[in-house]
């Protein structure tokens, strides 16, 4: 026979899932957030946005190429990375703190580990955290919305989880500039690009999850988690709740951060302990930490346990019976 | 009034994991159409799982159907027989689909199909007798496993088996043999199932199909309402693969859970495929051994594709070239369905007793996607019927990691192919599952 058939081990059908459909899923959950970053902050939204996801394309294509290893760019886990981070930028910040950023999450944080699904933490939320760390009054500079890159004087603001912070024991009499939950809902107030517009965001955690891109374990049990425990630091003020739910980083961090496959358990009971872990955390920084915020530092540092939990929650097989049982399994039958 | 009995049983156990596959049953609906008999057949001595035969038969020597060509006195085996009339042409080294070579006898045909005198409808009193008679018949598992049913069937009596469970699952894309066999051969299974019920004391029986095929559901109700026996059920399953599994068929069917490294027998069930099924009825009553089988000829390669009754040994070639041959150059040749089946270089090779259907591909059905790095979304711990973590596997069976391949149970692994299906990116699984396995295999070969 001269014809050539392939031979290859089974199966011979794949599901037409790939990769790059999986990246494209997760740049398309992301626009309308981005988009409503556009109209909020303008130009320099849209300035900030190319800047970091140019340079984290042109980071990994570099590193690739340095490190003489295939190119991985067709994947598209490089623009995720990026749009993630601008996303979690303030509009004011400097274009070229933001390349570092990039840099910062292309280079040390995946590609040094040995690129995508060898990271240990998550690039951009690791790239946010050292931006925080190294240009602390830069990175906290945040501005009302429509006053930065359409008008020439940016109008400074404070965020709304720095006003809660006064709200000891739920009492928001006791804040100040708070906006109201309409303001929360639509992202007329300050923050971070990607994480002011509660709508926009759910919209896109909701595409993924309808295109179960995303598994429900992780942002419920996340979310869930700071609700409960934000209900009774808020001594049961609903009110409160509401603005811990859809201040800050939450929505942002437990639909599109902490789901990151990467650095997150790839079993289901892994999954919720890691999403408990996230909003244990999260609560306890936001109601006794000095900072107003604590969705990064959470998701990283259950990142790290993500091993541990994998190992302590590895599933028994079908029909497994622990070996104790089935001695004494063995010894009540003999009996 | 006769008391009201569920007319469909449904699945008792729920399964976890398993993938939705293109049922793709394009041959649901042709029936099976008996193929001329061809020039010659090679019989290979080693088809299955077993001890190999030796051929005891020369070259030169006469032979007839149904007569006995390759025998041994092993337990886990079967005797093979000659499935043409016809001279025996030659006897030694014959290669066969996945590229074994062992030995084989080619018989060439004198087109009469003489049928071999000494066929008589085997004798059976007891249960010893029946065991020995279907050893006789040379069955295997038709469903594709291809393991000696008598071994099967041959369970210690003392073992506290009750429930025979018929498998017409069919999960496999393409084929629709046994689909055949229950809407043709309706009769015969019932027949075969109260054969091996008389014999073996099973107390309850479930024929289960897979709800994608209602008309074989309502001929088996209907079969069982006349016979009047209703310790024999019919459940309608749940159409995902790999429903048609023996351990997920046992769960469905009973809710019993087969632990691993066991068989079906340790939680006092029996999982026989439906073809064999049928085959023990008509070989009781004709005494005619297993020489023949049907199989699923399909694919976009394949011009008319037929459901086929073909002698055993008969050439894939032959096969393809009566099924008007390819309708485009093929790129992938299947032994058996396209989630477990074997991608076959030869199609001078013979048919086996357990092969049920021959694919060919031409288009990009078999495309294998990019193969990129895991990106640990677990899609394949979600999928594995058998709650294994497939991608940590594959890191372990990279570093010959056997402590940890152990602690993973990676002997669990049925090889269904569902992690390597659902992957998306691409990664071939299924071969690194193999891998896994063959270091577990070294190291306690080491020891």
């Amino acid at each position: 026979m001269t014809k050539k058939l392939t031979v290859s081990p089974s199966p011979h059908v794949r599901s037409s899932e790939t990769t790059t459909g999986i990246m494209l899923d997760v740049i398309i959950s992301l626009v309308p957030a981005f988009v409503m970053s556009v109209v909020y902050f303008g130009t320099k939204a849209l300035a900030l946005t190319a800047v970091t996801v140019s340079t984290a394309v042109l980071a990994e294509y570099l590193s690739r190429k340095a490190m003489k290893r295939p190119g991985t760019l067709g994947d598209l886990s490089a623009v995720v990375t990026g749009l993630i981070l601008a996303l979690n930028l303030p509009s004011t910040l400097p274009l070229w703190m933001a390349a570092v950023g990039s840099v910062i999450a292309i280079v040390v944080v995946k590609q040094m580990f040995g690129g995508l699904g060898q990271n240990f933490v998550n690039p951009a939320m690791t790239a946010r955290i050292i931006l925080m760390v190294s240009f602390p009054t830069a990175m906290a500079k945040w501005v009302s919305p429509f006053t930065s890159g359409w008008a020439a004087d940016a109008v400074t603001t404070a965020t709304p989880m720095a006003s809660l912070a006064a709200a000891k024991g739920g009492d928001l009499s006791l804040t100040q500039n708070l906006p109201s939950l309409t303001q929360m809902l639509i992202g007329n107030h300050g923050g971070s690009m990607g994480e002011v517009c509660s709508l926009a965001l759910l919209a896109g955690a909701l595409y993924l999850l309808l295109r179960r891109v995303i598994s429900p374990a992780i942002p419920f049990s996340f979310i869930g988690t700071v609700a409960v425990c934000m209900l009774i630091a808020g001594k049961g003020n609903l009110q409160f709740l509401a603005y811990e739910i859809l201040g800050g980083g939450l929505l942002l961090g437990a639909f599109f951060m902490a789901t990151d496959y990467a650095t997150s358990p790839i079993n289901l009971k892994g999954r919720i302990i890691f999403g408990i872990g996230c909003g244990l955390i999260t609560s306890v920084i936001r109601i006794f930490g000095s900072l107003p915020e604590g969705v990064s530092f959470s998701i990283i540092l259950m990142n790290i346990l993500v091993p541990h939990i994998e190992h302590l929650t590895r599933a028994k097989p079908f029909g497994f019976v622990e070996e104790k049982k089935e001695k004494q399994e063995k010894e009540a039958a003999k009996a | 009034m006769k008391k009201s009995i569920p007319k469909v049983l449904s699945a008792i156990g729920k399964g976890r994991g398993g993938v939705n596959v293109a049922h793709n049953k394009n041959t649901a609906e042709l029936p099976v159409e008996r193929m001329p008999v061809p020039q010659s057949v090679v019989l290979p001595m080693q088809q299955h799982i077993g001890a190999p035969c030796s051929p005891t038969v020369k070259v030169g020597e006469t032979v007839s159907v149904g007569q006995v060509i390759g025998d041994t006195d092993k337990f886990v085996s079967t005797p093979i027989h000659a499935t043409i009339s016809g001279v025996v042409k030659a006897v030694g080294d014959v290669k066969l689909a996945n590229g074994i070579i062992t030995k084989g006898v080619t018989i060439e045909s004198d087109g009469e199909m003489r049928l071999y005198e000494g066929i008589t409808p085997p004798v059976i009193e007891n249960r010893q007798d029946f065991i020995k008679a279907v050893r006789a018949s040379g069955l295997v598992g038709l469903g594709g496993a291809g393991f000696p049913t008598h071994v099967k069937l041959a369970f210690p009596e003392d073992k506290g088996v009750d429930t025979l469970v018929v498998n017409a699952a069919e999960c496999e894309p393409f084929i629709t043999v046994d689909y055949r066999e229950c809407v043709e051969n309706t009769k015969n299974v019932m027949n075969g199932v109260m054969l091996l019920k008389k014999y073996l004391g099973f107390e309850s029986v479930i024929i289960a199909v897979e709800d994608n095929k209602p008309k074989a559901i309502e001929l088996f109700d209907k079969y069982i309402r006349e016979s009047g026996d209703f310790s024999i059920r019919i459940m309608a399953l749940k159409s995902k693969y790999p429903q048609g599994a023996e351990k997920m068929m046992v769960l469905s069917a009973t809710g019993r859970r087969v632990p691993p490294g066991k068989l079906p027998a340790d939680v006092g069930c029996v999982v026989m495929n439906v073809a064999s099924v049928a085959f023990i009825a008509r070989y009781i009553e004709t005494g005619k051994p297993l020489i023949s089988r049907s199989i699923t000829v399909d694919g976009s390669a394949i011009k008319e594709p037929k459901n086929l009754r073909v002698p055993i040994g008969i050439r894939i070639q032959d096969i393809i070239d009566y099924c008007g041959g390819f309708k485009e150059e093929p790129r992938k040749i299947i032994s058996g369905g396209p989630m477990m089946g074997i991608a076959i270089c030869d199609t001078e090779a013979p048919i086996c007793k357990q092969n049920n259907a021959i694919l060919a591909f031409a288009d990009r059905k078999d495309a294998i996607k990019p193969e990129r790095a895991c990106i640990r979304c677990g899609r394949c711990v979600e999928v594995c019927p058998m709650g294994l973590m497939p991608t940590l596997i594959e890191r372990f069976a990279k570093i010959k990691d056997a402590e940890g391949l152990q602690k993973s149970h990676t002997m669990v692994c049925m090889e269904c192919g569902s992690c390597a299906y659902s992957c998306p990116s691409g990664r071939p699984l299924v071969q690194y599952m193999r891998l896994a396995k063959q270091v577990l295999r070294e190291e306690s070969a080491k020891q």
